[in-house]
């Protein structure tokens, strides 16, 4: 007779468990408070070697010797950061949700417009887990057809576990602990993140995406991922999720680093919809304060980064690209929306090192409501760097007059032979347009619909296809109830 | 039952008194011309029929169908069949053309209980429709208005209302800005839609436009009201003698019959 869904089930649970993920179902959250004990103790907990608590102490350690920085455009009360607890255990199945029933009406609704499909909708409301059932056994046969490619995906943690070689020779090359207070920060408690590790000349057989990794829980707090591409591969990643996502913890700090050795291609996409505060005052949405960077190391190696950002109270990134190959390509492209009481100051910053370089920065920034959305992006061209190329393009979109949209382009060019172009433009939807597609018989929301997507269509043309479609239906549910 | 029955109109803008009583009566069928000095109350009697916002109606009433129109909001009315080709055209950067138009009827379709049509069908549906206009199929492409010239911002507008397909059209001095040729285009194109279940506003503040679109009935607008109705000679009559022999006697409109 063959097996019930239950007990395949819990064989492949039991499979994880021999894998050594025990260490990580622990029974247990941290009071608030950070000091070099709760580090010593998330790292015993997580079972990591020596020299990974070592490093997580030297970044500590200078991270209590940093200040805060206040210079970007953005106003929040300050954060305690004794106040925080450095680590949850995960959500047991068995405390959340039983049905979608009990599940908050306006996230279930949200789902539905999202066309998010019933047993998707079950996964991220955190129901028991034999509801689940076919996301388990297709996240299974994902990680075999990587296995065969040699690629390894997996959670960073496993990663520390079984691959310390390549995690001690990249984590901290393209992020060191010192770069910022933030970094400094994540580098001492990350919980967890993704590992990526694509051998030479592999093109990775599918897309990436956070959804696959099963022991994704809680690891929004401070998100650490490595992705590294030797030569002349390829991979594409996706991160987040269109649906909205709560989390008790307040501060998002993740860090990302990217390696692309010469010939490689990292595609790096996200889509962020984290809580974005209650739409009146601002209060209890997340502070989303990224560092990511990828380092574009070989001859004729690219990066890319594609993001689009509806979510959260506060987003502070600066998704940047190092271009030390020669002939390497960076590339960012940017929506980020800011409505309610949301803040952005976000951009990127590419530097130009090797020869024969190129950066395209296309970044459209809508606000709405009382949005005040800042673009800050830094093009910074080396001496040594002959004949880089860049283009920039920030366009902001205002809707209604409460909000607020700057811009705040930094370039820095010590090679005579550089060519910069840099575009910029300020429009509101205005009344007039919205009045003559009434007039053509489309209502006001569609309207806006039409016309954000019109704006933002040179980014979402750039994001893997079924994020595009997701992308484009957030933007337009986020959009809602923005045109008086 | 009337198409379009306007019944002692009074509207304003920014507290200004702009239509102070229209009377006004249309048919199927019927081509009606709309004529008047600057500052009559043309366009704002256009306005007021789109459904624009700031143009506040403080009197009278206007039904359409039978329906009270002012009930409506602009989309539905446009659902219901009133189209208006705007005398500037706004640009929407963007969004293409064809697809802005591929949304708007579908939206017209789905109201009238119709399927929508798909992007293949709707391509060879909008094919036909360009030849009526002589309308360059690069310009589909192009988001809506962005980088048209003058000239083809207005056949884009009577392109618009061949792919929509309206009941009542109202055309808001689509000649001005145009040459002759270009006002061939045009006319030809509001010509070729001609039909007993459809009626043509159209406003203009030159006869010349009118003697390519031949109207029925003409209708002089002076200082708010309808001064003066009559046939198409009424046009030509204006073109002779200007519009100062009916400023005059104010107050006593006379109509003669058509």
């Amino acid at each position: 007779m063959a097996p019930s869904d239950t007990e395949l089930l819990e064989q492949h649970v039991d499979q994880k468990y021999e894998a050594g993920f025990i260490t990580d179902v622990e029974a247990e959250t941290f009071e608030p408070g950070l000091d070099e004990d709760v580090v010593r103790r998330i790292s015993t907990l997580k079972g990591e070697p020596g020299w990974m608590l070592e490093w997580r102490l030297k970044a500590f350690r200078h991270w209590q010797t940093l200040e805060e920085p206040t210079w970007a455009n953005i106003k929040y009360e300050p954060v305690d950061y004794q106040a925080i607890s450095y680590y949850s255990a995960p959500k047991s199945k068995k405390d959340g949700p039983k049905s979608l029933d009990e599940v908050d009406p306006e996230i279930l609704r949200t789902y539905e417009k999202l066309g998010i499909p019933l047993q998707e909708q079950q996964i991220l409301a955190g129901i028991a887990v034999d509801a689940v059932f076919d996301s388990v056994s297709v996240a299974t046969t994902f990680r075999d057809k990587l296995a065969e490619a040699g690629v390894i995906f997996c959670p960073i943690s496993e990663a520390i576990r079984e691959h310390p070689e390549l995690v001690k020779k990249y984590l901290g090359t393209v992020v060191p602990y010192s770069d910022n207070f933030f970094a400094a920060l994540n580098s001492a408690v990350f919980s967890d993140g993704s590992f990526v590790y694509v051998p030479k000349g592999v093109r990775c057989p599918m897309e990436l995406s956070t959804y696959f990794r099963i022991n994704a829980q809680n690891t929004g707090q401070f998100e650490r991922t490595l992705i590294i591409a030797e030569e002349g591969s390829y991979v594409s990643y996706l991160e987040g999720c269109t649906a909205p996502m709560r989390d008790e913890n307040q501060l998002h700090a993740a860090v990302v680093e990217l390696h692309a050795d010469a010939e490689a291609q990292i595609k790096y996409s996200t889509v962020q919809n984290w809580y974005p505060g209650d739409p009146e005052t601002g209060v209890g949405g997340i502070f989303n304060f990224v560092t990511k960077r990828g380092l574009a190391a070989g001859r004729r190696s690219k990066i890319s980064w594609t993001q689009v950002e509806t979510g959260s109270s506060i987003t502070w990134k600066y998704p940047s690209c190092i271009l030390k190959g020669d002939e390497s390509v960076g590339e960012f492209y940017s929506v980020a929306l800011s409505k309610g009481r949301q803040q952005a100051d976000t951009g990127t910053k590419m530097i130009h090192v090797g020869k024969n370089t190129t950066s395209t920065i296309v970044s459209k920034g809508i606000s709405a409501g009382h949005g005040q959305n800042t673009y800050r992006g830094a093009v910074r061209i080396l001496s040594g760097a002959e004949n880089a190329r860049n283009f920039s393009q920030c366009d902001s979109m205002l809707i209604g007059d409460q909000c607020g949209a700057h811009t705040f382009p930094y370039i820095d060019v010590q090679s005579p032979s550089a060519q910069m172009e840099h575009e910029a433009s300020t429009s509101k939807i205005g009344e007039d347009q919205v009045f003559y597609c009434n007039q053509r018989g489309i209502e006001t929301e569609d309207a806006v619909s039409m016309i954000v997507n019109g704006f933002c269509k040179e980014v979402f043309n750039e994001l893997p296809m079924e994020f595009a479609v997701e992308a484009r239906k957030l933007l337009e549910i986020s959009l809602e109830g923005s045109v008086g | 039952m009337s198409l379009l029955e306007i019944r002692n109109l009074h509207a304003q803008v920014e507290e200004q008194e702009i239509l102070k009583g229209v009377d006004l009566v249309v048919n199927k069928g019927e081509i009606h011309a709309i004529m008047g000095p600057n500052g009559s109350g043309k366009s704002t009697l256009a306005q007021v029929l789109a459904g624009k916002e700031e143009y506040e109606v403080t009197e009278g009433e206007i039904l359409y169908k039978g329906r009270d129109l002012l009930e409506m909001a602009p989309e539905e009315r446009a659902r219901e069949g009133i189209f208006m080709a705007f005398q500037y055209p706004v640009e929407i950067p963007g969004v293409s053309n064809v697809y802005f138009l591929k949304a708007a009827l579908n939206a017209i379709r789905t109201h009238r209980g119709l399927e929508e049509m798909d992007a293949m069908d709707f391509l060879v549906y909008v094919r036909e429709k360009m030849k009526v206009v002589k309308m360059d199929e690069a310009l589909l492409n192009r988001p809506v208005n962005e980088g048209f010239s003058g000239g083809e911002k207005k056949r884009n507008e009577i392109f618009h209302m061949s792919v929509l397909d309206p009941v009542l059209a109202v055309l808001d001095e689509t000649d001005s800005g145009l040459d002759i040729d270009a006002l061939k285009i045009v006319a030809d194109g509001v010509n070729s839609l001609r039909s007993e279940e459809r009626a043509f506003l159209v406003i203009t503040h030159y006869q010349r436009l009118l003697n390519y679109i031949v109207p029925d009935v003409v209708h002089v607008l002076i200082d708010g009201r309808i001064v003066r109705t009559g046939g198409k000679d009424l046009a030509l009559e204006l073109e002779d003698k200007g519009y100062a022999w009916l400023e005059e006697p104010l107050g006593a409109a006379e109509t003669v019959s058509a």
